[in-house]
């Protein structure tokens, strides 16, 4: 699976992207998120407050609720400021 | 119509490209973003990250549903990345329709729609220090009035 962060998210991770192999247990969004804050302190931080975290599945926007079954990519991000 | 670019964008151009040779337009509506400095001069400069592949999926259907929801002839999305300054051009939106109506409404509908889907972020080099823009509610509460 390939997971992508962007603006302040990839700087607390520390990465822009990777790929990983999730445990078969994983269903959801919230799952990733849970499974991602064991992975170091930069994740912990990155996903400490849920409240300013948006993600998008195949790049679509999704939520915690969201499946990842079948899914190529998965990105965690920030609440936009284009505009 | 979407485009993601680094360059400035010449609105003048931008028309003339949309309404040559078309007689079916009666109304034009442009909306342009420019970089704000908010704090009093002390924005040096501003740094747009994006999603790319995502930017423009989510630009091409915000754009289809302003085409559902209005009779429009055609529209333009331009947004900007990379390194701007303030008082330069970040976003621009057109939309094209037979009467005004439409027009002003789908404009409008596109960047409430943009401000809070199109992955885009902003961050603000003030004072020599790099700090991430936060998200307003008053965008959140700009798209609620679409539903």
């Amino acid at each position: 699976m390939k997971l992508l962060y962007f603006a302040r998210v990839k700087e607390s991770t520390g990465v822009a992207e990777e790929d990983v192999m999730l445990p078969d247990s994983i269903t959801n969004i919230a799952g990733v998120i849970d499974w991602l804050k064991t992975r170091g302190e930069g994740y912990a931080h990155a996903f400490a407050d849920l409240a300013i975290i948006r993600c998008a599945v195949d790049q679509q926007h999704g939520n915690l609720d969201t499946p990842i079954a079948g899914a190529s990519e998965i990105a965690f991000f920030p609440p936009v400021t284009g505009g | 119509m979407i485009r993601v670019q680094t360059d400035d964008f010449d609105i003048g151009a931008e028309l003339r490209a949309l309404t040559e040779g078309r007689t079916d337009i009666g109304a034009l509506v442009t909306f342009t973003g420019l970089v704000r400095d908010m704090n009093d001069g002390r924005v040096s400069l501003m740094e747009l990250e994006h999603y790319p592949g995502m930017t423009e999926k989510e630009l091409a259907r915000i754009e289809r549903e302003a085409h559902q929801r209005w009779p429009l002839q055609a529209s333009l999305i331009i947004h900007r990345i990379g390194r701007l300054s303030p008082g330069d051009n970040i976003v621009l939106v057109i939309t094209a329709s037979a009467h005004r109506h439409a027009a002003f409404e789908a404009a409008s509908f596109l960047m409430d729609y943009l401000k809070t889907s199109a992955p885009f972020w902003k961050k603000e080099i003030r004072d020599g220090e790099a700090r991430w823009v936060e998200a307003r509610k008053s965008d959140d509460a700009a798209m609620t009035r679409w539903k």
